[in-house]
């Protein structure tokens, strides 16, 4: 049994606030993320789906080692990635990179698409300019864009075409994992498309794994693999896309897809409501309903278990 | 044959480059919004569905300028007013809410002081008063413990009870029209679809009429019951949102709706590739020669 | 990137510094120093001596452009000192918080409540007097604003993705103020340090008034103004040509800086269709 590509265990992310209050009296600690667990698999597309405040971001600047862990391990092929015994920014650079957001946010407007693709080329050692030149021609092409427009600056590019640059830098140093951050949603709707085929389309062809934050939950259907849902801090639903899409078990699962403006079901309400009628309900530990007020993110939360109701596919109970 | 609340011909509108050249950013958009209709605009960034509704408000600043066309909101020309009349409009009249409720609450002043003052200013009540009358107001957007939110400063707020807010502040006065520049894009999903139904119920509720723009076909298709979609300064196409998502005509439109990742389409599909907009479109320089603009009432029956 | 005529009026007057500055020794009538002559002395300005003579019968004009070298010395140089130092402290202070930033915040908000001219003269106190030390001791006194700007600059860039990018890619922190963070806040940090030339130009000419800046015979528009002081009412020229020397050339620095800071605000920038 090989060690899998990624693999989160237990992580704990917590953040201390000082709550105002003279001499720092009023000092809590936040809970961001809470004992979450998963693998990814090599060429697979696992999304991490939650609002805001959910914890998703924290995860993946964690594995990026940009946020230490409060507890709990991540590794790559088995090695620590994060934690005592990780390795320098060196090392985990060739593992993991990200797409960002913001294409406007995420270039630096003072270097030239080749400045931003080959200074990363030169730290990792490789010094051959001919060599350089090569490898940024050839990401270049395979993003859809041209070898002449890497002499050009960020604000010359539109935004699809900035979204492209950014996905260029990512895959530069040529890493097995991609941590996809709301990859499409500053996009035009009609950009958005393009860009996600042609991430579909690097995946295959690269075999790259896509770790895909989002709150787009129809981008998710379409993309990934596998889903993990998450509330405020702990995994609230995880399976394959089938099983949270057609049957998702957790009610705040139920209540994100039933939120999304799908023009479809918008026009014909009856659809969206009889879609689940049929299935079982399943209570959650730490979930409002009716979504008036958000659980206390300063306390730990109470004991609960993701249970297994079908093979793959996970829903969080309560012990009691 | 009710006449149009408000019906905007021929508006002509562009940003001043220099003292000789001018930027077009509307080419002669029109269209009508019936009284206690929803009418949406749809369309992505820099197709000028933000200036429309900009200029209807009055709210121009240079060097974006109207070149030509009308505004007539009640029969009444809007760019004839004086500034003093349009202000005694806005906000009593036509009343906006915004994409980020954050940048449109005063900071220093309590929620439910902001919502009197419109009771106050437009209404000339007296302040204790249009504080209950505040109260009530957050009450009807179903904020919570309307007399202690209202006591809140804006940031002791989440993003979703900050809209609520400024919803209840436009629509205080029943005002004849509300324009809803993308009010919910910077809000979580579940929020969103909260606010989007408070928008349509209350509106449906008091019979007023409301401008909805949007880059969100979905957004738009809950709430509008007609639709408007723009490109690069025109009205491209408009009908019946039932129709329009249906049957697109316009090949822009179509465009839109394909590149659209739909929810349930991967089941019954499978994995495909998303329509790219370019194969659909050949020219998009052509794109704004033709446009279809269906008739009112066309479909028979209004929903 | 367009200029308003306030840049332009700035950067006239400063060329005309600079120009004077470096093209004193051709174009100066006279020597600065040399010539001397108690015969000549408190001549009112004529056709040879164009801004008058002084006490000790030296040209006037001849002396404002040999100071302007003085001036310009000690605006440059100072600003470069001090925005080095604000650069160095505020950026490492923003990018890597913590007990260094507490420590720079404090040394910081130490130097903004002494004023810089009272310390400059403490520092020139235990320098001594002359050009060295005069360049030391504004060098080191106004960095605090530089280094505010820097820290808050770099507090808001580094949150911006190309930031976090580069620390995914493996980029060292040195690396990552170098190549990403600084050139992105340069703008600001340049129109601070023009406007500190005016301000420097001011403060040299404060301490040589007072006899610590320059010393005789040696001319600097302060000492000047010094040596004019007992003959304001007998021959004014002595006095109003180095004053209207200092005036315009802060003047044109602080337009200039002005000018620069209107264009590099992207507010003010108009977008290209």
């Amino acid at each position: 049994m090989t060690a899998p590509l990624l693999q989160v265990d237990d992580l704990h992310v917590r953040f201390p606030i000082s709550g105002g209050g003279l001499l720092g009296t009023g000092k809590r600690t936040l809970h961001a993320v809470n004992g979450l667990s998963f693998e990814l698999a090599k060429g697979e597309c696992l999304s991490i789906v939650g609002e805001s405040g959910c914890g998703k971001s924290t995860t993946a600047l964690s594995i990026l080692g940009l946020q230490a862990p409060s507890e709990g391990m991540i590794r790559y092929r088995g090695q620590p990635l994060a934690g005592p015994g990780a390795p320098g920014r060196m090392q985990r650079a060739k593992a993991v990179q990200m797409v960002f957001q913001d294409p406007y946010a995420s270039l630096n407007p003072r270097q030239s698409v080749r400045t931003s693709l080959a200074a990363p080329l030169r730290l990792h050692g490789v010094t051959a300019t001919s060599e350089i030149e090569g490898r940024i021609e050839a990401m270049l092409k395979n993003v859809g864009l041209t070898p002449e427009q890497a002499a050009r600056y960020p604000h010359e590019f539109s935004g699809g075409q900035r979204q492209r640059i950014g996905i260029a830098r990512a895959l530069i140093l040529e890493p097995e994992i991609v941590l996809l951050d709301e990859p499409v949603s500053a996009l035009d709707v009609s950009i958005r498309a393009q860009i996600i085929n042609l991430l579909l389309d690097l995946q295959e062809k690269l075999g790259l794994s896509y770790l895909m934050i989002s709150h787009d939950l129809s981008v998710v259907e379409h993309m990934s693999d596998r889903v993990l849902v998450m509330y405020f801090g702990e995994v609230v639903e995880e399976g394959g896309w089938r099983e949270i899409f057609e049957a998702p078990a957790h009610p705040y699962t139920r209540r994100l897809i039933a939120a999304i403006p799908d023009p479809a079901a918008a026009l014909d309400p009856a659809a969206k409501q009889d879609r689940f009628a049929d299935l079982p309900q399943f209570a959650g530990r730490r979930f409002v309903s009716d979504g008036s007020t958000s659980p206390d993110v300063f306390t730990a939360p109470e004991g609960s278990e993701l249970v297994e109701i079908t093979p793959q596919h996970r829903v969080r109970f309560s012990v009691k | 044959m009710t006449a149009p609340l408000l019906d905007i011909r021929g508006l002509r509108l562009g940003v001043a480059i220099n003292r000789s050249t001018h930027h077009p950013l509307l080419k002669g958009v029109s269209f009508q919004i019936m009284p206690g209709e929803a009418y949406g605009l749809v369309g992505e960034s820099g197709s000028g569905k933000s200036v429309t509704s900009l200029a209807v408000m009055g709210l121009l600043k240079k060097p974006l300028a109207i070149s030509g066309g009308e505004i007539l909101f009640k029969g009444q020309n809007l760019l004839s007013l004086s500034k003093r009349e349009m202000r005694r409009l806005r906000g009593n009249r036509i009343a906006m809410i915004f994409q980020e409720p954050m940048t449109a609450l005063n900071p220093l002043s309590t929620v439910g002081r902001q919502i009197a003052e419109m009771f106050v200013l437009h209404q000339g009540k007296s302040w204790s008063e249009a504080e209950k009358l505040a109260v009530e107001a957050l009450g009807n957007v179903r904020v919570p413990n309307p007399d202690r939110r209202a006591k809140n400063y804006p940031h002791q707020m989440s993003g979703g009870l900050r809209q609520r807010v400024m919803i209840a502040m436009a629509l205080a006065c029943n005002p004849d029209l509300l324009i809803a520049d993308e009010p919910t894009t910077a809000l979580d999903v579940t929020v969103q679809a909260e606010v989007l139904r408070l928008i349509k119920e209350l509106c449906a509720a008091r019979g007023t009429a409301v401008l909805f723009i949007s880059h969100d076909l979905g957004v738009i298709a809950s709430v509008c019951q007609r639709v408007g979609v723009m490109y690069s300064g025109c009205l491209v196409e408009e009908n019946e949102t039932r129709a329009l998502f249906a049957d697109p005509k316009h090949e822009y439109t179509r465009g839109l709706l394909g590149a659209l990742p739909r929810l349930g389409s991967r089941s019954e599909h499978g994995r495909q590739r998303l329509v790219d907009i370019d194969s659909i479109i050949a020219d998009r320089s052509k794109l704004t020669e033709t446009r279809f603009i269906a008739p009112r009432g066309a479909e028979g029956s209004q929903p | 990137m367009r200029f308003g005529f306030n840049f332009w009026l700035g950067a006239g007057l400063t060329a005309l510094v600079i120009l004077a500055g470096i093209l004193a020794p051709w174009i100066a009538p006279f020597d600065p120093v040399l010539d001397a002559d108690l015969m000549s002395s408190e001549l009112p300005p004529d056709a040879t001596f164009w801004f008058g003579t002084d006490a000790q019968g030296r040209d006037v004009y001849t002396r404002i452009l040999y100071g302007a070298q003085i001036s310009l010395t000690v605006g440059i140089v100072s600003q470069v000192i001090n925005s080095m130092i604000g650069i160095t402290l505020g950026m490492t202070a923003g990018y890597w918080g913590g007990w260094w930033d507490d420590l720079v915040n404090g040394l910081t908000n130490v130097m903004l409540a002494i004023p810089s001219l009272i310390f400059a003269l403490a520092v020139m106190a235990v320098l001594g007097p002359g050009l060295p030390s005069l360049l030391i001791a504004l060098g080191l006194t106004n960095w605090s604003w530089t280094c505010r700007i820097a820290r808050s600059s770099t507090l808001s860039l580094k949150s911006q993705g190309y930031v976090q990018a580069a620390q995914t890619l493996g980029y060292g922190d040195l690396r990552i103020m170098f190549t990403q963070i600084l050139p992105n806040m340069m703008g600001p940090i340049l129109v601070m340090a023009t406007l500190g030339m005016g301000s420097a130009v001011l403060s040299e000419a404060a301490l040589s008034f007072l006899g610590l800046g320059i010393q005789p015979p040696f001319p600097s528009w302060g000492s000047m103004l010094t040596d004019a002081r007992q003959l304001i009412q007998l021959a004014p020229w002595v006095a109003i040509f180095p004053g209207l020397a200092i005036f315009l050339s802060v003047l044109g620095f602080n337009l200039l800086g002005d000018g620069l800071r209107d264009s590099l605000d992207p507010h003010m920038r108009t977008r290209k269709p």
